[in-house]
């Protein structure tokens, strides 16, 4: 056993903090009100190589190693969790989707184009949440090309994407196509008002007889679920990552506020009510951010880490949504007041039962482990 | 042992349902949106006399207790929590204070005006440096022949920038602090035609994450006028007089949260019912039913504790401790049922398209103002503990 960062993981660390601090933190605020994505810091994270974060050198990519990938969400969801979603979004889910599950035709096609600009994932439909098995987005196939038709919903990043990652049903199952957004029939919709994640466009995707040819199929035909939970581990070990930073951001909203409020005659930091708030949010980040180590290992040695990983997100998840939550109360009337941050990060919190799945389907599937081996069947 | 209510406050609640939903509900998506008070919605609730529900006849008022005023803050709790904090604000704590603190003049001065909805009041405590230390109050009262003079601010006023009267806590005496040094007034702030009075500047609206039909400011005095006679209570013990106003809005308080609380619980079921995953409704989930249940059972029991303290005050029985209950439990088990209904609409609970979502902004508040939830839990440990001969500081 060894808890130690690597001096490379360290120094990476070191480089997302300080770009975090100095580049992220000046427009969340800005962002959330705005509600638009920040464009001109995806720029510099363009530059930074963070929209290839985890790609191979091969590809052109930064190839960080799990642990350092989260690091990187962590730190930025510390200044501004929709920039993390944003990015979370983009390199779980359509980046390391197409390494994992790519040719090295469609690596060599996409990529580039990504390591530039946004992906998107359109899986979710309106009957479809939680329940993946709904999906009706067909796409016909006619000799060497599919006709995509459909409409997807709370697609992150549609509005920006240059990629899409689509799952459809075919005559072979669902299929998972890689669909540019620019192509005739795929139109962008309405933009979600989201309560959270302001920064983060959210968008209805149409897809009208959107034609996609059979090289841009990623993966068989009918291998489209098993693509997608597979997209959905990565995810949610990236939001597990930015739920530990909105975690650390809270608390250190909270902390600053608490030593400079005074109320009868003391700083209420040295309350033992408010001490015991801050106590608990030590406790749950820290047990949060061994699970993310833990599962972070897993993938790098290239073990199933698909429970890890939902174990993670969903104990992420409540960490971030109790750290926001009692750093608000610590704020009092001040905490509901949009001049101070810690009402967005309250917002933003939220999110996190949705995104990479509801804790009440993750229970199923944990249940479904822990039965696992005793015939019995397990369903939502 | 009687749970009905009687005849004239089940009328009552039949009224003030119907007015909730004719006239509350389709306002509420503009105020959420322009951040705007509803004023027209806030003028008929005026000519059906809900400005005045608890005040006694003589004044003006329904008649109807602090029962029927819960039935009032349920009810538009249950389908706008700005409309029931604006309400709150002007019965529960402005009017409340002048009702429990003012001598016979002035509450045949004032009283009537409020009950018809002429004046709109607001109740200002709260300071920069005093908020959950409210004894640390700086605003000075100056005495001045039969006047005093008003200097200093106040923040986070509900109604503060529409208000025409207020009761408003000042130091009279710095020397003695807040408890024999502070004085409560009733002040105009607004004349006829709603110009600012001289030395009142009503500052603009707070941004807050919910409740933004409901209008807070912080306000300012910059020597206030304001007649000796005005004073509310007696002179140096005005900080008593804010107290007992708080710990009776805390009843109604919860009587609002009670109402949002159990709206969650009505959009869970209807969802429930409706939305199919995995082949079936969610209603044949065994984590919705759960859910569905723990709400059910946490919002009886807050019913009953809302309506028993309710009782408590309409017969002059002690009732702060169980106002203070009123007040955390409603606040918390309000949060937890919006929270639920938010997550048990899934995403869509998460979109300001869908009306659930502006609950989620919404009702956080309630576990902060009024007495942070923190100050509550030691007022009422402070209750419990003086019984064993023990005094907690907080």
């Amino acid at each position: 056993m060894d808890f130690s960062l690597t001096e490379e993981q360290a120094m990476f660390r070191d480089l997302f903090r300080d770009f975090a601090q100095k580049e992220v933190a000046k427009v969340a605020k800005h962002t959330d009100e705005a509600e638009e994505p920040p464009v001109a810091l995806l720029k510099k994270a363009v530059a930074q190589g963070f929209l290839a974060a985890t790609v191979p050198e091969d590809f052109g990519g930064a190839a960080l190693d799990p642990l350092s990938y989260c690091l990187l969400l962590e730190e930025i969801a510390k200044e501004c969790m929709s920039t993390a979603v944003t990015l979370a979004v983009h390199n779980s889910l359509v980046n390391a989707t197409l390494v994992k599950y790519g040719t090295d035709a469609q690596k060599e096609k996409w990529l580039p184009l990504l390591a530039e600009n946004l992906g998107a994932f359109a899986a979710t439909e309106p009957d479809a949440g939680s329940d993946t098995s709904r999906i009706a987005t067909r796409a016909k196939r006619s000799g060497g090309t599919y006709s995509l038709s459909g409409v997807k919903v709370w697609v992150s990043n549609a509005a920006l994407a240059k990629v899409l990652l689509v799952l459809a049903q075919t005559e072979g199952g669902p299929t998972m196509f890689i669909v540019d957004p620019a192509a005739p029939g795929v139109k962008i919709g309405h933009r979600e008002p989201t309560t959270g994640l302001r920064g983060v466009a959210t968008n209805t995707v149409y897809f009208d007889f959107a034609e996609v040819t059979e090289t841009d199929r990623l993966g068989d035909e009918g291998a489209g679920m098993s693509i997608a939970q597979a997209a959905n581990t990565q995810l949610q070990l990236a939001l597990a990552a930015a739920a530990l930073g909105l975690a650390e951001g809270a608390v250190a909203l909270g902390r600053a506020f608490a030593i400079e409020r005074k109320q009868f005659g003391v700083s209420i930091a040295t309350k033992q009510a408010l001490g015991n708030y801050f106590a608990d949010c030590e406790i749950e980040g820290e047990a949060l951010r061994h699970l993310i180590e833990y599962a972070a290992w897993l993938a790098s040695e290239g073990k199933d880490y698909a429970l890890a990983a939902l174990k993670a997100k969903m104990f992420g998840a409540k960490t971030a949504r109790a750290a926001a939550n009692l750093m608000l109360q610590t704020h009092g009337g001040y905490g509901f007041s949009d001049e101070y941050a810690i009402s967005r990060l309250y917002r933003d919190a939220k999110a996190l039962d949705f995104l990479g799945g509801t804790p009440q389907i993750g229970r199923v599937v944990i249940a479904q482990q822990v039965f696992a081996d005793s015939g019995l069947a397990i369903k939502p | 042992m009687d749970f009905e209510l009687s005849r004239e406050h089940q009328a009552l609640r039949r009224l003030i349902r119907e007015f909730a939903e004719e006239e509350v509900r389709p306002a509420t998506r503009q105020a959420d949106r322009s951040s705007q008070p509803p004023l027209k919605v806030l003028k008929k609730a005026a000519e059906i006399g809900l400005l005045g529900v608890p005040f006694p006849r003589e004044y003006g008022g329904m008649g109807a207790g602090e029962t029927g005023y819960c039935i009032l803050m349920e009810e538009l709790g249950r389908v706008d929590t700005s409309f029931a904090t604006i309400i709150g604000a002007h019965i529960g704590i402005g009017t409340m204070a002048i009702y429990l603190g003012g001598s016979k003049h002035l509450r045949e001065k004032y009283l009537p005006d409020l009950c018809s909805g002429k004046k709109i009041a607001a109740f200002a405590l709260t300071e920069p440096q005093a908020g959950s230390d409210a004894a640390s109050i700086k605003l000075r009262a100056t005495k001045e022949g039969d006047s005093y003079i008003l200097d200093g601010s106040k923040m986070w006023i509900t109604n503060g920038p529409m208000a025409s009267t207020m009761s408003i806590l000042a130091v009279t005496d710095p020397a003695l602090g807040a408890r024999g040094g502070a004085t409560a007034f009733v002040i105009e702030t607004r004349d006829e035609n709603g110009q600012a009075t001289e030395g009142f500047t009503p500052g603009k609206y707070e941004h807050k994450m919910g409740l933004h039909g409901s209008p807070t400011a912080a306000i300012a005095f910059d020597n206030f006028r304001v007649p000796q006679e005005n004073i509310l209570g007696q002179t140096g013990l005005g900080f008593v007089v804010f107290m007992q106003t708080l710990d009776i809005g805390r009843v109604s308080l919860g009587a609002a949260t009670l109402g949002g609380a159990q709206a969650s619980l009505q959009q869970v079921l209807e969802w429930a019912a409706m939305r199919e995953q995995f082949g079936k409704p969610l209603a044949q989930m065994q984590s919705i039913q759960f859910m569905i249940a723990d709400m059910a059972a946490e919002i009886e029991a807050l019913r009953s504790l809302v309506y028993r303290t309710a009782w408590l005050v309409d017969n002059q029985k002690p009732f702060i401790k169980e106002a203070g209950m009123c007040k955390l439990l409603g606040s918390e088990i309000a949060s937890r049922c919006v929270d639920r209904a938010v997550q048990v609409l899934g995403a869509l609970g998460y979109s300001r398209d869908v009306h659930m979502e502006r609950g989620y902004r919404d009702s956080r508040i309630a576990e902060i103002f009024e007495g942070t939830n923190e100050i509550q839990r030691i007022l009422i440990a402070e209750q419990l503990l003086r019984e064993v001969g023990v005094r907690i500081r907080p």
